[in-house]
């Protein structure tokens, strides 16, 4: 089928076999490697992508859905070399060990901020249950979204060394 | 030991840029042109015999290249082990198979999904016989696996696999008088550690390429072993193993189940010389329970003999340890791991019979930890049982058996040498910090008003930096990969022409920060930049001989023979620094990218200029060689041993048996620390690993050996949700077999903390007269045991 795409903001057409999942075509069409696959499913979210602004796990979707539709992988996040404030919390606060499923971490991470810029502990910790963490224990995950959040509000994070034991 | 901040500094990961992008490369981003990709054809039964394969449907398919069996490949031998006790797994299955989900065949197509439709068409004829699923019915050899063998492979008692090494006392007649005595009393409990799945978010994936040019082969595997892998090939294809190379990427979580020789490995370089095509395999998650090992997987029964005043006179651990149905790279060897830490920190007689014994499921070997969090689960478990019962507080009980500063080196009651240990120091520590006084009085006054509050403690020591070159010959080393080098650390620090230095290590990163870690250790001793800093790994061609990443080894062994690397480049750059700069070797000091003079900061070169003239050898001193590079292989005296007390304060919801966990509290100890806040990363990801097994997985087979917890939908990892913050803190004991003094931290977390939560929740319904939970602590389960108890 022929299919037209949006992916970080390039146009992408291209004929796919209708059973082709999304997350296979954005990694072996388009080459866009970023984009992870966990457990094909949808219960670690390491394929999680922004689909026309809502996070979709792209390995529960097939391409041919997504036709028409405007794309956001990890690879679209930070923009004219400059860190998305979710990256840079990540690499602050230590917030991936592996990093396979940072990925799909950072985009659902993002969704969360764009609703809500202050979310609490619980807030955070229910907005990611859709992205499994087997390294970090999402102790620092959550600090890594709050150090994002308080960036995206214009506020004074707290750096890496906050709640290191001496 | 530190002379800059950056020894000991939290520094953020060198690795991290590259991976919050989405540009970290694992196996399965690697394109070859091409490529050919693999699905198996899976058993759908846990004991059969074949009595045929028609594979001409599946060949007929548009885009299949190949479906092999093991007509195929028998020729290849049987998938080599490390400890090759028991029987090794045919690379695919020769007559029968043995465990649900064993490759049968395997499919070489143009796409993944080919493949798949493919595997689907390969007809199988089964003969299902009856299986050995139950691990007490398998220790009583009622269906045997293998025909003609016993399951039981061995067991672990007594002093068998030292004799001759040390001379250890049988301490059952002892323990046997203890029991009789009046004022003595006798605590028991036959307890369940779970088998369970380690899941790590990437599945493993291959990607092989051999070149009959060449004779050679590369092949990219999801590993923490390359270089035994790399072994593996040579001696399976007969080829020298430096005609192979494998090298492992970024690698998405290992946890063990990555530090072993897979069939799929070799099955993929097989394919890959046959067809003259790169080929690649990549795990799905519902094929991961049977295609990569589980671990745990204990039925045991830990007893305690003491005073009543706290005193333990003797500690008896007998155990059915399951092995599944192969045995893979260490299966037999993990609980001898839990045996070497079977005493723990205490100083008690002990006695213990570990037997492994096979049944008709996928294999085990580590997961996590790999045997200790096993044997501390038992201890400490039955250590708060006997509290319980005696009436003393549970962290006295501990303190009162503790060995003392002063007692090491301490030679355990069974018969190792532990380095350095000051535990009750830790554990006075811990509960300074949390108010321990207060907590108790806190959970009281719930309890009084009808809330299910409990506090679990658990102190642990592990063993760990394997290892010493003198346990080669009992194991610890690659010679079942044909690689007989022991459990040695290595090193190469070369500074380049222009200045920057590469360091390249035997060891690799699965998430644990080697590249900064690395050179922050460099960094510190050369005064070079981190930015200016490489770290190599995960390349068994590009590399010394390594031995990979795994029984939190890397920086005890690897890391000090980097250090040992870094002081040898050191002391020639002083050299040709004095020389440059008209002063004494021994007056140069180094710092801020280049050496001066003590004293005078202005006589000063920087490393480019060092770098220049040791690649111009007619500017160094007369008779100097040219270069500026060491490579260093270590091996320490012995192994680690790290320590630490956990504290966790839960509620039970009496009308559901949900457990919260309320606060989680952990001092560990494993001596120096190069980044804090790696370790802490550590520490956090392994009790969450911990508290996974306490409250959440199991991998659960029924009376048939199939797996029902195959998908996450069944083996339900925690989330975020699921899990607390985590607070912690350390002490320092140094050890003395490294220049660094570390211990090792990957696997403390999770050493610790399974039981930690599971004394917590007998500690809230121990009133209502529960005395044992098994894991997982599931809701129902709890609140099974309140109504039992209440009964």
């Amino acid at each position: 089928m022929e299919i037209s795409i949006s992916v970080n903001g390039s146009e992408h057409q291209g004929d796919v076999e209708p059973r082709k999942l999304l997350v296979h075509y954005l990694r072996e069409d388009l080459g866009l490697t970023g984009t992870h696959v966990g457990c094909e499913t949808g219960y670690c979210g390491a394929c999680t992508v922004i689909v026309d602004g809502k996070t979709v796990k792209s390995c529960t979707m097939f391409a041919v859905q997504a036709d028409g539709r405007d794309i956001e992988t990890v690879e679209g996040v930070a923009s004219n070399g400059e860190l998305h404030p979710v990256q840079e919390g990540f690499w602050e606060c230590h917030g991936l060990q592996c990093g396979f499923c940072t990925p799909g971490m950072i985009m659902s991470s993002i969704a969360l901020l764009d609703a809500n810029d202050d979310p609490s502990e619980d807030e955070i910790r229910h907005g990611i249950e859709g992205n499994l963490c087997r390294c970090t224990g999402y102790h620092n995950i959550v600090r890594s979204v709050q150090y994002a959040g308080a960036k995206m509000r214009g506020e004074e994070p707290a750096g890496a060394s906050e709640g290191v034991s001496s | 030991m530190s002379s800059t901040s950056v020894m000991g500094g939290i520094v953020r990961r060198k690795e991290d840029p590259s991976l919050i992008q989405g540009k970290g490369i694992y196996v399965d981003d690697i394109k070859r042109i091409g490529t050919l990709h693999v699905a198996f054809v899976r058993s759908p039964f846990a004991a059969a015999t074949i009595s045929e394969i028609d594979t001409s449907s599946a060949l007929a398919l548009d885009g299949v290249r190949a479906v092999y069996t093991i007509e195929d490949v028998r020729h290849l031998g049987l998938n080599p082990a490390q400890v090759a006790v028991g029987t090794l797994r045919p690379f695919l299955a020769d007559g029968a198979v043995k465990h649900v989900g064993e490759a049968v065949a395997m499919v070489v197509a143009d796409d993944r999904y080919i493949a798949q439709d493919a595997a689907d068409l390969v007809f199988v004829d089964y003969e299902p016989i009856d299986a050995a699923v139950d691990l007490k019915d398998a220790f009583a050899d009622t269906v045997q696996v293998h025909d003609g063998v016993s399951n039981t492979l061995l067991t672990w008692a007594g002093n068998a696999w030292w004799e001759g090494v040390i001379d250890l006392p049988d301490p059952s007649p002892g323990i046997q008088e203890a029991k009789e005595r009046e004022d003595t009393v006798v605590v028991s409990l036959e307890m369940v550690n779970q088998r369970l799945i380690p899941t790590a978010i990437e599945p493993r994936a291959v990607l092989a390429d051999w070149n009959s040019g060449y004779d050679s082969v590369e092949l990219f595997s999801s590993s923490q072993i390359p270089h035994a892998v790399a072994g593996a090939i040579g001696v399976v294809f007969g080829i020298p193993s430096n005609k192979v190379r494998v090298v492992a990427p970024e690698v998405g979580g290992g946890f063990g189940l990555k530090l072993n020789v897979y069939p799929d490995e070799i099955l993929c370089c097989f394919a890959s010389k046959e067809l003259g095509r790169p080929v690649r395999w990549t795990e799905t998650r519902r094929e991961a329970g049977f295609s990569s090992i589980q671990g745990r997987g204990w039925v045991g029964t830990a007893t305690i003999t003491g005073t009543r005043d706290g005193k333990i006179l003797g500690y008896e651990l007998e155990a059915i340890c399951d092995m599944g149905a192969y045995t893979h790279n260490f299966t037999v060897a993990i609980p001898l791991l839990g045996l070497f830490v079977a005493p723990g920190q205490y100083d008690i007689p002990t006695s213990y019979a570990l037997h492994c014994v096979v049944t008709n499921t996928p294999s085990t070997d580590a997961y996590r930890g790999a045997g200790r969090p096993e044997a501390a689960y038992y201890l400490e478990r039955i250590i708060d049982a006997y509290a319980r019962e005696i009436g003393v507080d549970p962290a006295d009980v501990r303190k009162a058996n503790y060995w003392k500063p002063e007692d090491f080196p301490v030679t355990t009651a069974i018969g190792l040498t532990m380095d350095t240990g000051d535990y009750e120091t830790n554990l006075d520590a811990l509960l300074e910090r949390v108010g321990y006084e207060d907590l108790k009085a806190k959970r009281d006054a719930a309890r009084a008003e009808g809330r299910l509050l409990g506090l679990g403690l658990s102190t642990y020591v592990e063993v760990c930096g394997f290892g010493p070159s003198a346990l080669a010959g009992l194991g610890f080393s690659w010679a079942g990969y044909g690689l007989p080098a022991a459990f040695n650390g290595s090193g190469v620090v070369r500074v380049q022409p222009d200045g920057t230095c590469t360091v390249t290590i035997g060891t690799g990163p699965s998430g644990q920060g080697h590249e900064t870690t690395w050179a922050q250790i460099v960094s510190d001793g050369l005064g070079i930049e981190m930015d200016n800093i490489e770290v190599n790994h995960g390349d068994s061609k590009d590399s010394p001989m390594g031995i990979g990443s795994f029984g939190s080894r890397s920086l005890a062994v690897d890391g000090s023979a980097t250090y040992e690397a870094t002081t040898r480049v050191k002391e020639k750059a002083a050299v040709i620094a004095g020389h440059l700069l008209e002063a004494a070797p021994e007056d140069i000091r180094f710092a801020d990218g280049g050496a001066h003079v003590a004293g005078s900061p202005d006589r000063a070169v920087g490393w480019g200029q060092i770098a220049e003239s040791a690649y111009q050898p007619h500017t160094l001193p007369e008779g100097m060689e040219g270069g500026l590079e060491s490579s260093v292989v270590f091996s320490p005296p012995n192994a680690t041993w790290p320590f630490g007390s956990h504290l966790a304060l839960v509620e039970v919801d009496p009308d559901t048996g949900d457990v919260d966990i309320l606060d989680y509290w952990a001092t560990d100890d494993c001596g120096n620390v190069i980044n804090p806040m790696i370790v802490d990363g550590q520490v956090h990801g392994g009790i969450a690993q911990g508290i996974a097994q306490a409250l959440f997985e199991e991998a659960i087979y029924d009376d048939f050996g199939n797996l029902l917890t195959s998908s996450l939908a069944d083996y339900p990892l925690p989330a975020a949700e699921n899990l607390p913050s985590f607070s912690l803190d350390r002490t320092v004991t140094p050890t003395d077999v490294n220049p660094l003094g570390v211990k090792g931290i990957g696997e403390a977390g999770t050493i610790g903390s399974a039981q930690t939560i599971v004394n917590a929740v007998v500690d809230a319904v121990s009133h209502l007269g529960v005395r044992h939970i098994d894991m997982p602590l599931r809701p129902k389960r709890v609140w099974q045991a309140i109504q039992d108890a209440g009964e």
